[in-house]
């Protein structure tokens, strides 16, 4: 008996939910900890559309604060879903093609984290259909910020859709067919780069931030980028590897060591080149630099803040690049936690206010985010890791299945 | 003086009974569906409710539907006007007008500091404030005057904050305020176009239009924006009544705001506020279009120059040395 095409598709919505709400103690507990984090979240945000952006620290000196670090970063982080795109669809890679769904998952969780950060930092949300083209404007192709509109959506979208029909057809015990997907992967390939091009140009493109006007910005993006991600993924991965029937092989870890240890060497040279330009000799230009490293004016709050991201970026790339552990996951899973949290502080925080400080007329001010940012912050992170919970889980229940068939 | 907001007319009733005594049945379902469209509308422009009286909800609902300024036909212009004047009416009980009064041909506007003259008693910012209907609460300024010593000529080496009995000998001052650049950074940045040159050369924010993503901000090398990170708040007796759409018309929270050449007074061929107070007329304004203007003078018989020219933003403002 065939059942219809919409039948189909609601069964596997419904095995979804099912596989979502079913589970252990200790998975309860996580997603009542994540449900936890959503609602602090959306006090925190109710108590920011009370007060308008003045509950933020941020000022008109530093006008873009912790929303906007976090979605710089995040940039990143769905990009790097790419690194394991390109090998398994494209390559043919079977251990890494075991995790690409992973990938895609941690890529739209962190895809939904950054519209989600863009979002609470507008001055007036209920404003925002005004970027809509059609019923508002959209400043295209002059403005970068709605270029990164236009990707962030389209690479949400295409993150979607390709494992969306792969996993609706194995769950229905077909043969996803390539003809129909493989288009889309190839697109999302190239995507993946333009994301995180141009959220770099978003920053590159101002000549009245010296800090930021650099044309180094977007290849270190994606450097950073293709160390952070994957670290992320291999964490998500160590987690799935230690708690669920899902097994992950040890070349499969390896591989993505590799990707991590490249893209990390290449960040860290990248970041010499602009540490070397910035104090060899010094300019105007260098004083974003100073209030980063060492303080201006008195003003040294990002300073024990960026060399404590410098010492994780270096101990996680060395622990990586020596492998001790023999990529045991007991060792992989602090190491990339480091490297994630060194590239974190570095691309976010350390990228964004310094570009701000000192201002165009020279004022030095202090920035740390406020009680507010934190809370929607820590909602906007529940969101996204509730998103990359809800979305992996069923998926390797499915792709499991499908192979223990095939 | 009358206060800030005017209460509601009538005392609301206590309970549903007491209110269905007072108006009848038909009268409390009505009553009941606005109450409804005005918690709606409070969510919306996030204003308390206790405020809003039924007319406004109308009046709030077309506002916040309306077309970027510049996609408006006159008549639409028009009626934008005439609900933001209402508004004013009924939430602050004062009378205000909104021009809309358009660019004149061959004009563009373009504006010169006297380093020489200026001697920092900041009239022109005073004059700003109360002329643009700045935020008192949070103490906006369009204008920033620097205090300089000899040997320095750019704002970052300066002291922007100075307390003290000026002129202070052997410093000299520096006004900065938006420089309306023929290449604005801040027009290229907007992602909704709610900023943008206007024909003579002002470049202006479509208040209502603005989403408050602040990129422009990120994007003036002159620190020339301002940002309203809470609800501006003028004293009712000192705000500007006459108004132009593009100028100095109050304006709310989460919006950009900028100094626009006084649009109000500019296009009616009056000095901008600060050129108008400037106790010692170091302030020069005029139409660059216009041979024998004082602009033209100065452009051509005093050495001008302007900041950041490396930057390529070509702005209409220029300083020169008497």
């Amino acid at each position: 008996m065939k059942k219809s095409m919409l039948r189909e598709i609601y069964d596997f919505i419904k095995h979804g939910f099912i596989l979502n709400l079913t589970g252990g103690l200790t998975y309860q507990l996580y997603l009542c900890g994540l449900v936890a984090l959503m609602m602090i979240g959306a006090y925190a945000y109710s108590v920011q559309l009370r007060l308008g952006l003045a509950a933020t620290n941020m000022s008109n000196i530093v006008s873009w604060g912790f929303y906007i670090s976090n979605f710089t970063f995040l940039v990143g982080v769905a990009a790097a879903a790419v690194m394991l795109i390109l090998p398994a669809y494209i390559f043919k890679d079977k251990d890494l093609h075991r995790v690409v769904i992973i990938g895609e998952g941690v890529a739209v969780g962190a895809l939904v984290m950054c519209i989600t950060f863009v979002f609470v930092d507008l001055g007036r949300p209920f404003k925002a259909w005004h970027l809509t083209p059609g019923i508002g404007i959209l400043n295209w192709p002059s403005s970068l910020l709605s270029w990164d509109i236009i990707v962030l959506n389209g690479y949400l979208a295409l993150n979607l859709l390709v494992p969306a029909y792969i996993l609706f057809c194995q769950f229905n015990g077909r043969q996803p067919d390539p003809k129909k997907y493989r288009p889309f992967v190839f697109l999302s390939i190239f995507w993946a780069f333009a994301i995180h091009m141009v959220t770099a140009f978003l920053y590159e493109g101002l000549p009245a931030r010296a800090f930021w006007n650099n044309p180094m910005m977007g290849p270190r993006f994606l450097a950073s980028a293709f160390a952070a991600g994957p670290a992320l993924i291999t964490t998500v991965l160590v987690v799935v590897h230690a708690h669920t029937s899902f097994k992950i092989p040890v070349n499969t870890f390896n591989k993505l060591r590799l990707i991590i240890v490249i893209s990390a060497i290449v960040n860290l040279i990248m970041l010499f080149s602009e540490i070397f330009k910035e104090f060899y000799f010094p300019t105007h230009h260098s004083l974003s630099a100073t209030y980063l490293f060492f303080g201006l004016k008195g003003h040294d709050a990002l300073v024990p803040w960026i060399w404590s991201a410098i010492a994780c970026n270096v101990t996680g790339t060395l622990v990586l690049a020596f492998n001790p552990g023999g990529n045991k996951p007991l060792v992989l899973f602090p190491a990339c936690i480091l490297l994630f949290v060194g590239i974190w502080i570095e691309k976010g925080m350390g990228l964004i206010v310094p570009g701000l400080v000192p201002s165009p007329l020279g004022e030095v001010v202090s920035y740390a985010p406020s009680l507010v940012e934190l809370g929607v912050t820590a909602g906007v992170f529940g969101v996204g890791i509730f998103v990359i919970t809800v979305l992996v889980r069923p998926a390797l229940v499915i792709e499991e299945k499908s192979h223990a068939a095939a | 003086m009358k206060p800030l907001h005017t209460p509601p007319a009538a005392t609301p009733p206590k309970t549903c009974a007491d209110a269905r005594r007072r108006y009848g049945r038909r009268d409390f379902l009505k009553s009941a569906v606005q109450a409804a469209a005005l918690c709606g509308a409070a969510a919306v422009t996030g204003c308390d409710p206790g405020q809003i009286q039924s007319g406004q909800i109308g009046l709030q609902w077309q506002e916040y539907f309306k077309k970027n300024y510049r996609l408006m036909t006159p008549l639409e212009k028009e009626a934008t006007v005439r609900r933001l004047e209402q508004l004013a009416k009924l939430q602050r009980g004062i009378d205000i007008q909104i021009g809309t009064t358009e660019p004149v041909k061959e004009v563009l506007f373009g504006y010169a500091f006297n380093l020489t003259r200026c001697e920092g008693f900041m009239e022109c910012v005073q004059a700003c404030v109360r002329e643009n209907n700045l935020d008192r609460a949070s103490k906006t300024q369009y204008i920033r005057i620097f205090e300089m010593e000899p040997g320095q000529m750019s704002p970052e080496s300066g002291n922007g904050q100075y307390f003290h009995e000026v002129p202070v000998d052997n410093h000299f001052y520096m006004g900065i305020q938006c420089f309306h650049c023929q290449n604005a950074p801040c027009v290229k940045a907007c992602p909704t176009k709610a900023t943008w040159m206007e024909p003579d050369g002002i470049v202006v924010v479509d208040y209502d239009w603005c989403i408050g993503c602040r990129y422009c901000m990120a994007a003036c090398p002159y620190w020339g924006r301002r940002f309203n990170f809470n609800e501006p708040h003028v004293p009712e007796e000192e705000i500007t009544r006459k108004q132009h759409y593009l100028g100095n018309r109050l304006r709310t929270r989460g919006m950009m705001e900028k100094c626009t050449f006084c649009i109000q007074r500019s296009r009616d061929g009056k000095l901008p506020a600060c050129v108008a107070a400037c106790p010692t007329g170091a302030r020069i304004f005029g139409n660059l279009l216009d041979p024998d203007s004082e602009i033209r003078f100065v452009l051509k018989h005093k050495k001008v120059f302007r900041l950041k020219e490396d930057l390529g933003t070509d702005p209409k403002f220029w300083f020169f040395i008497d």
